[in-house]
């Protein structure tokens, strides 16, 4: 398998839990990669603290494995110095949105060019099965034990209103969309915004009684649908998948070369 | 389609975990788990080759290679 070639097998089996979402994650985003040609060179992964953040080190890129919610902060300034290479920012929804919650909407702002993967398990996994923001109203965690009472976030519409140029969402299950949705979002120009859908039934699953690792998946077929399909005539509850933004503004590291040059020659002028 | 192709599935044991996702989203039941939780080609015969226990697997414990004619 190719994909092998851009792992550090010293590093395998890895920590993730048996029918952990994280690693399909990797999966698709490998092969999306591979399909894409890009050499190890080119690409930088950075990202902060979580189970989802494990990710960077079972990579063979460039990685830089950082502190709690700061990956976009780092990658930004990585992307700065370097803005031929590509940046990935694997986070799980806690590390983006909670920690990294002001980092994630000023990366999205400024239309910096990085393509940040939010793992959405709904759930603080490492530390113990705590709810995140993404957890939602009426869920058990271990914090939560007669359930949550706050609200989530929609991903799409936060990421929406900070200004990113594309934003997508897709679920572990639908494996050919992960990698689809990836290449997009590392070839489009500009912050692009990838929320995969993914299981934890470790603590998520159980405590929920949502049953076991492709159970969860069955759900995650069970209720999405696709951008424009008829079933949102049947239920209306359902998620919707697929690409909600895909626009092009100019790029931060672009417009900031543009200003180098332009106070350069004024330099010279004098 | 060639009937003669063979269908190999390469299963990394060390790396599979048995969480069973390949063997439940298989739509031919070619895979099934072991006594010891790992998987392995129970019906090799039948694969039709669509690669999503490749694809889904979150160990990247499984290659299905088709050796001889390509469909």
């Amino acid at each position: 398998m190719p994909v092998q070639d851009y792992i550090r097998d010293r590093f395998f089996p890895h920590i993730w839990c048996p029918g952990c979402g994280h690693g399909i994650v990797l999966n698709g985003m490998l092969k999306a990669i591979e399909e894409l040609g890009l050499s190890k060179n080119e690409i930088v992964m950075v990202s902060g603290i979580g189970c989802s953040s494990r990710i960077s080190g079972y990579v063979d890129f460039h990685t830089l494995h950082t502190i709690h919610g700061r990956a976009l902060a780092f990658a930004s300034g990585v992307k700065m110095s370097r803005p031929e290479l590509n940046l990935i920012i694997p986070m799980g929804d806690g590390d983006a949105l909670a920690i990294g919650g002001n980092h994630f909407i000023h990366a999205a702002r400024r239309n910096i060019d990085l393509t940040a993967i939010i793992m959405n398990n709904r759930i603080y996994g490492m530390t113990g099965g705590q709810f995140s923001p993404l957890s939602g109203h009426g869920i058990k965690a271990s914090t939560a034990p007669y359930s949550t009472i706050d609200h989530d976030f929609d991903i799409m519409e936060l990421a929406k209103s900070a200004g990113a140029t594309f934003a997508a969402r897709t679920t572990t299950f639908h494996i050919k969309e992960i990698t689809s949705i990836i290449k997009k979002a590392i070839l489009h120009e500009g912050f692009s915004v990838v929320e995969i859908m993914s299981q934890c039934p470790t603590y998520f699953g159980k405590q929920n009684k949502l049953g076991n690792s492709f159970e969860m998946m069955e759900l995650f077929k069970k209720n999405t649908r696709k951008i424009g399909s008829n079933k949102k005539l049947e239920n209306k509850n359902l998620i919707e998948r697929g690409i909600f933004i895909q626009k092009e503004l100019p790029e931060y590291t672009n417009e900031y070369s543009k200003m180098v040059k332009i106070a350069m020659g004024k330099k010279n002028e004098r | 389609m060639s009937k003669q192709k063979k269908i190999l599935h390469k299963i990394n044991r060390n790396w599979c975990k048995g969480c069973g996702i390949c063997v439940h989203f298989c739509p031919k039941n070619v895979l099934e788990l072991d006594k010891d939780d790992k998987v392995f080609a129970a019906h090799p015969d039948d694969c039709i080759f669509c690669r999503m226990c490749e694809l889904r697997c979150p160990d990247l414990a499984i290659e299905v290679i088709s050796q001889g004619n390509k469909i």
